[in-house]
Order: structure tokens, then C-alpha cells, then sequence
């Protein structure tokens, strides 16, 4: 039996507002606790809330971004649900006129297809506070900070079938809303979270199977580890017997498995209507037509223009133009360094691997793009070689410092003098008469290999500093030399 | 539109109200009454009235974006239960 993975997903992504939705307190991250909950998040009787305009910008910048319907008027309704972090005992949400209606994103899966996700709608809604279970015994805390933060809840059509697209989709979207401005895209902080809808069916069949929702992934590997988890478990209970259970599921990423969260008593009801305290949000065809003209370069764009202006290969282009991050960091490197191919290999390379050795992201990178463009321009010039580069670049890691300070303070500028490299290779050559014998009585056309012992003992005599270049050369003239 | 025991039963739990055995025939009367009324107004013919929000047909306001309230945590948790560590304390909520 062939199965086949039915995959949609609700992403919420906090907006980047000074303000939260309905009141004048910070958004700020990592306050002291309910420094930033004032009355109005705190749900006090006879506050009223009043909508940031802000938030409202950045959903309908989202919505054409997508290529999506704007709602010209979109209606505030209340999720009535009780839990101590919500405390109007509501959450206002938008149900059935949202901010952003249907729209798509294309993504670009590894093989190099592409596919169109439906995105069903986005709308804008309100982020509850935190609990905290385990600090007190028989208490929970309760942090109001996070409550009425503005979320876009972006949720897609069923459209995916496998975790490689889930993954792809939610890394377009991610892209997509941090190259707007509108999100931070911080997952480990919350700001970008993602619940997973799985269901499995044999291939063929036309009827959805019974779906699970899995929430608390804040990792685009975990995403696809969950979906990955969540799949092969639906198969092997279908498989032996079972039927899978409509609910809602824990993703535990040092088990590597997700969990049945609490049993919940009875079906949600929430329950919705028109929340009276807010009135129908109307927008004109003018305001919508000045955020048209002024959004930002999107990451589709961005792309073409990468492999336009710096010929870049489809895929390091892609790799590169995905995170506004990364896009920002890698324009700023190539246009110090001067050479585009070089920044992609050291962006996607060296730097790459430093970062995820150290589990960090690009917008916290200990080596800025200023200090990187200041190596490669010494690369370029035939300073360093790019060996010594690599020695210079650990130590911006780990110490900080610009290339010229620590090539100068660490004495690795390169050896290009070609009188002090002629000296060192007449040295070498005095003392290896071993190797030169072997050398000068190989046949010419093997020669060439075994240039590399002598090259070997240049560098080990001038610590890798000699131009390699240089040494080839002189080595190869000296040595031909003694073979007549 | 009449309602039975049970949908009042779940109706007060839905909102977290403990209602008393013996009431629940007086609650299913009355409310049963409010939706008989809003039966007859649903018996109205609106197809050609445009949907209102409110009497004045205004619209939302917009507030500028920008932070406008301070740290008020002492006043604010004054008047709250328990609080510890700056955190308000409810009995836990998860097993």
C-alpha cells in the first residue's frame, strides 16, 4: 500500500509594532514579568480596546505580498475559550470577514520544481500571555507581557504532501514576512510559530483522512522531524488496526516524537460573534494602492536579481536571497569584496558552518558582513591566502578584531616577495637532495605531482605565509632547472 | 425554539457557572423565551436591509503605533489574589 501525507499548515507571526494591537503597552521581548501589561491586556473592567494602525499596515502589506484579496472590510469577532493566560476569557481573532483573504506563494523544492501553496486566508488577532507551570508547586504563573501582542495567523490550504514542502512553504512565508519588515522572524523567541495539520490517506483516494494538529515546533528542523514523526506514526496505526484520533499534539524534541496533549474533556466551542467592543475596519482602494507602491523587494524578486547582478548558480541564489538576513549580509560582503563568487562560497561555507556548529543565526552572527567583506578584500589582493584566510576568520570569530588588525598582530601577511621565497626555496632543495634526485630523474609528465612535497616544505618553512602562486612557480624553474 | 436540560447544562459550563439542580428548569424556561423572541425577529424580511454595525454607521478607529503606557505592575497587582515574583499565581492549570 502506497500512503500519501496531506499536510496544511497555520503559521502565527507576531508583528514587528512598537505597540500591541489594542493598547499602548511594549511589545518589547524578555521584560520582567508584567512590566508590559497594562489595564487594557489585563482585561480590568471599563477598558475598551482601541486597533493599532500599525498592525493593520503590516497585514495588508502580507496580503499583497501574496497576491491575495484585501479585505476592504474586515470585522473583529471574539473566540470565547477560558484559560488563565487569556484573561478577557476571549481572544479577538478575526472568523468571518478576515484582513487578508485567499493568495498563494510558489516554493522551490530541492530537486528544483516548483509548486503552488494556497494560502486560505490571514487574519489578525491577539497573542495570549504566558503560563509558567513548573516554578511554584500547586501554582502556575502567569505573565502578561506577550497578551495582545499582534499576530497574523497565516493559514494554508491542505496542499502538501510531503515534510520537504511543508518545510519549503513555511521557509517561503518566513522569508516573505521578515523581507516586509513585519516580522523578526525569531523562532526560538516566539515570534514566528508554526502548528502542523497531518493526516494520511492511501494514494488515489480522494477523502481527506483524519488530520492531528501538532503544535509547539519553533525550529524549521523540528518542523520537519514532527511532520516526518507524525506521518510514520498514522501509517502504522492504520496499519495495525488502529484509526487515528482527531487532536491535538506536543511536539518533544529531545524525544524526537510528538505526544497527545492533555485530553480535552469535550470538543472546543468557542463559540464566535462580532466583537462589539471594535468597530468594522473599512479601507480604500487609495490606501492600499500607496503600500502597493511601497513595498520592499520580495525574496521571488530578490532572487532573480541575485543570479542577474552577481551570476550566482540557481541554487546559491536561492540559498542566499531566502533569508533577509542572509540577503542583507551577503549584498554588503560582495560589495566590499568586489567578488561575488568568492562571498557565496565564504557566506554558504565557512561562515555557514561556524553558525550552525554554534547553533546561530546570520542576524547574530559574532562576524559581521563589514569584518567578512574586510577578509575577502585581503584574499583578493593576494594578502592572505586563502588557508591563512580561514585562520584569520576563527579568530574574528572568537575574538573579534577587523582582518587587518589580526593579520598584523598575528604576523600572517603572505610572503609575496619573491627574492625572500627564492632564498627559502634554495634552502628546501639544499636539504632534500633525496626528493631532487627522485624529481630530476622522473618522467617530465610526473613531475608535476610531486612538486607538491617540495611546496609542502616551503610552507611548512614560511608557516603557510608564502603565495602559493609564487612558490609554484619559482619551485617549478629551479627544479626544471637541475633536470638537464 | 425550545431548550432542554442538557444545553443548559452545557451552556454553564461553557461560561464556568455553577448553577444549582433546582434552577435549571426556571434558566431553561427563560432563556428558551429569549430565543423564541429572537425567532420572531428572524422571521423578519431583511433580504433587502444592508447589514449595520452600529447606529451611526462609523467606522474603527486607528491608533498610531506607538508606546504610550508605563510600567504599572505594583498598582496593577495590588488588587490581584497572589502574586510572586511579578507573576500573577492561579491554581496550576496542567498536570
Amino acid at each position: 500500500m502506497e500512503w500519501e501525507a496531506v499536510i496544511g499548515l497555520e503559521i502565527h507571526a507576531q508583528l514587528a509594532t512598537n505597540s500591541k494591537i489594542f493598547s499602548g503597552a511594549s511589545t518589547a521581548f524578555g521584560a520582567e514579568p508584567n512590566t508590559q501589561a497594562c489595564a487594557v491586556d489585563l482585561a480590568l473592567p471599563g477598558t475598551l480596546p482601541v486597533f493599532n494602525e500599525e498592525a493593520l499596515r503590516m497585514a495588508v502589506k502580507f496580503g499583497l505580498a501574496i497576491d491575495a484579496n484585501i479585505g476592504r472590510t474586515s470585522v473583529f469577532d471574539r473566540k470565547n475559550y477560558f484559560y488563565p493566560d487569556l484573561p478577557k476569557g476571549y481572544q479577538t481573532s478575526q472568523l468571518f470577514f478576515p484582513i487578508v483573504g485567499e493568495g498563494h506563494v510558489d516554493i522551490t523544492l530541492e530537486d528544483g520544481t516548483t509548486k503552488r501553496v494556497g494560502v486560505t486566508r490571514a487574519h489578525l488577532e491577539e497573542d495570549a500571555g504566558k503560563s509558567l507551570h513548573d516554578e511554584f508547586p500547586g501554582m502556575t504563573g502567569i505573565d502578561l507581557n506577550r497578551a495582545g501582542t499582534p499576530l497574523l495567523e497565516i493559514v494554508s490550504e491542505p496542499d502538501m504532501r510531503s515534510a520537504e514542502e511543508a518545510v519549503a512553504y513555511v521557509r517561503k512565508i518566513h522569508s516573505i514576512v521578515t523581507s516586509l519588515g513585519i516580522c523578526d522572524g525569531n523562532m526560538a523567541e516566539g515570534s514566528f510559530r508554526c502548528d502542523c495539520n497531518v493526516s494520511v490517506r492511501l494514494k488515489g483516494e480522494e477523502e481527506f483522512g483524519t488530520r492531528t494538529e501538532t503544535k509547539n515546533i519553533n525550529s524549521f528542523r523540528f518542523i520537519e522531524k514532527a511532520i516526518l514523526g507524525e506521518i510514520d506514526r498514522q501509517i502504522d496505526l492504520i496499519e495495525d488496526g488502529g484509526r487515528v484520533v482527531q487532536e491535538t499534539r506536543l511536539y518533544d524534541a529531545n524525544k524526537n516524537e510528538t505526544r497527545s496533549m492533555r485530553s480535552k474533556e469535550e470538543a472546543n466551542d468557542y463559540r464566535y460573534f462580532p466583537c462589539p467592543d471594535l468597530l468594522p475596519i473599512v479601507i480604500d482602494e487609495d490606501y492600499i494602492d500607496v503600500i502597493r507602491d511601497n513595498l520592499p523587494e520580495l525574496p521571488d524578486a530578490r532572487k532573480a536579481r541575485f543570479i542577474e547582478e552577481y551570476k550566482l548558480s540557481d541554487y546559491d541564489a536561492m540559498v542566499l536571497s531566502g533569508d533577509h538576513h542572509m540577503a542583507t549580509y551577503f549584498e554588503t560582503v560582495a560589495k566590499a569584496a568586489g567578488d561575488s563568487k568568492l562571498t557565496a562560497n565564504w557566506v554558504m561555507g565557512e561562515l555557514s558552518k561556524h553558525l550552525n556548529q554554534n547553533d546561530t543565526t546570520i542576524a547574530d552572527s559574532p562576524v559581521s558582513a563589514d569584518q567578512l567583506g574586510g577578509l575577502l578584500v585581503r584574499i583578493k589582493d593576494n594578502t592572505i591566502s586563502g588557508n591563512i584566510a580561514k585562520k584569520v576568520f576563527e579568530a574574528m570569530w572568537s575574538e573579534g578584531g577587523t582582518a587587518d588588525e589580526i593579520i598584523e598582530a598575528k604576523g600572517l601577511k603572505q610572503v609575496t616577495d619573491t627574492g625572500a621565497i627564492e632564498k627559502i626555496v634554495d634552502d628546501v632543495i639544499a636539504n632534500c637532495t633525496k626528493q631532487v634526485e627522485q624529481y630530476t630523474s622522473a618522467e617530465p609528465e610526473k613531475r608535476g605531482k610531486m612538486i607538491g612535497f617540495f611546496m609542502g616544505q616551503v610552507m611548512k618553512a614560511t608557516g603557510g605565509k608564502a603565495n602559493p602562486g609564487a612558490v609554484t612557480g619559482i619551485l617549478k624553474k629551479k627544479l626544471d632547472a637541475l633536470c638537464d | 425554539m425550545a431548550l432542554d436540560r442538557s444545553d443548559v447544562e452545557k451552556i454553564a459550563h461553557l461560561a464556568r457557572l455553577q448553577i444549582d439542580e433546582q434552577d435549571i428548569p426556571e434558566y431553561t424556561k427563560n432563556l428558551s423565551s429569549i430565543l423564541d423572541l429572537v425567532d420572531q425577529m428572524q422571521a423578519v424580511d431583511t433580504s433587502d436591509v444592508e447589514p449595520m454595525a452600529n447606529a451611526l454607521d462609523a467606522v474603527q478607529r486607528l491608533r498610531a503605533d506607538v508606546v504610550t503606557e508605563e510600567n504599572n505592575r505594583d498598582k496593577l497587582q495590588s488588587v490581584a489574589p497572589a502574586v510572586e515574583n511579578g507573576l500573577f499565581q492561579v491554581p496550576k492549570v496542567i498536570e
